[in-house]
């Protein structure tokens, strides 16, 4: 198996909803499992939160871009365990939401509690912004205003 | 999401599979009614940002509901899957709690059955991470992080409502008093679970009593609303005997697939 090789593929798979990140910078690829003897070599990737919609489409678009590079042979399994946490999104992954109007969340345990800390408002750079709702548009997201530059924009909650 | 990997026979023994398969469904069940309930919502919402959270946290039950369903149907070991189980069974069969299938009624109402039920969930599935049943372990370990959002969420709404106007505590008032005496089902036990406690498969409802109950005390004090008090309380969903709502939401629900059993998107 040419693990660099699927990487590379897996690295050009953006995600349905957030289309400017990859699957891999998302930290939903968890890594490349070996095939041996009768088992496949496969991809494993784990869900965000257990009932995103965007799951199935992932599922789907890894398997069309394997296939597309020739890596029909290789598996798609979802794993639960460890369960996906905002801490694995990449710092290349967390400069691609900020550029895309979408603060990235907090690193860090202590960080879960709510509202621990003013998101910084990714269009003005500003930490004096509020939550507006708890839930944006997914369930991913909450819906935050910038109190400088008055925008509104999402945060990835930490999760 | 069936595509799950779950090993379904890790560490059962065969006298446990079927109180296993009945546990599993309990909390299937739990989260699929509830999440039908709140999906009620959707559109209908008092304003904008409610109408995003209740759909979101019936997205997150829905969630829930299809990977115990489908670890229930894997334990089951027989042609059905979570679907199968969702849409195929009849009231009768159904164990989730009178609680969660209890009806909207206004946003008070509603507010008050997901704070009670979160209030519950979230220490019992913190318990659930530790169950010696892996998937089990890790679907709640999974879920834990999302329920923990919807305890604060409702709690937050409690404390607004209860303190809030004239008009909205004592819909607040209404809403407890309607749902406190489906309280104590929460925390039962019987032979089918006391069997997978003493397994160290499933958590000890009862022991987490004193725990829900500091915590619900605590938000109805900041709510500045009293202790609901309730003479008798009202169980039997965990074996079936539900309240005429169950019925009537199953019919809903299990209308399209019943009706074209082949449909698909």
């Amino acid at each position: 198996m040419d693990a660099s090789a699927i990487m590379a593929v897996l690295e050009g798979v953006p995600d349905p909803e957030i289309p400017v990140v990859s699957v891999v910078d998302l930290g939903i690829v968890r890594g490349l499992r070996d095939g041996e003897g009768e088992r496949s070599p496969a991809v494993l990737i784990t869900p965000t939160y257990t009932g995103c919609p965007a799951t199935l489409a992932i599922e789907m678009s890894i398997r069309a871009a394997l296939d597309g590079a020739g890596f029909g042979d290789v598996r798609v399994d979802t794993v639960l365990s460890p369960a996906w946490t905002t801490d694995w999104i990449s710092d290349r992954g967390r400069e691609q939401l900020k550029a895309y109007g979408i603060a990235p969340p907090p690193k860090g345990a202590n960080a879960r509690s709510l509202n621990a800390q003013p998101a910084e408002c990714p269009r003005c750079g500003s930490h004096d912004t509020r939550e507006i709702s708890r839930f944006g548009s997914t369930p991913c997201k909450a819906l935050w205003q910038c109190n400088d530059c008055h925008e509104p924009f999402d945060l990835f909650k930490c999760h | 999401m069936s595509g799950a990997t779950l090993t379904a026979d890790a560490g059962v023994a065969d006298e446990q599979r079927a109180a296993l398969f009945d546990y599993l469904l309990r909390l299937g069940d739990d989260a699929l009614i509830l999440s039908q309930q709140l999906s009620e919502w959707c559109g209908h919402a008092p304003v904008l940002e409610v109408d995003l959270s209740l759909a979101n946290i019936a997205l997150d039950l829905l969630g829930q509901s299809t990977l115990l369903l489908d670890a229930a149907a894997k334990i089951e070991g027989g042609t059905r899957d979570a679907d199968a189980l969702a849409f195929h069974r009849d009231v009768l069969a159904f164990r989730n709690c009178l609680m969660v299938e209890q009806p909207n009624g206004d946003f008070a109402q509603t507010i008050t059955r997901q704070f009670l039920y979160s209030a519950f969930q979230a220490p019992y599935f913190a318990q659930l991470t530790a169950s010696t049943y892996t998937p089990l372990a890790e679907i709640a370990a999974k879920a834990l992080k999302e329920v923990t959002y919807h305890a604060d969420l409702a709690a937050e709404w409690v404390i607004r409502l209860g303190d809030g106007t004239y008009e909205s505590r004592q819909r607040m008032l209404d809403g407890l008093d309607w749902h406190w005496r489906f309280v104590d089902e929460l925390f039962d036990m019987d032979a089918i679970e006391s069997g997978l406690a003493a397994a160290g498969i499933a958590p000890d409802r009862a022991a987490l009593r004193a725990e829900f109950d500091a915590k619900v005390a605590q938000v109805l004090s900041d709510a500045t609303l009293p202790a609901p008090e309730y003479p008798r309380a009202t169980r039997g969903g965990r074996v079936g005997h539900h309240s005429e709502h169950l019925g009537h939401l199953l019919a809903v629900m299990q209308f399209l697939p019943r009706t074209y059993p082949d449909a698909e998107w």
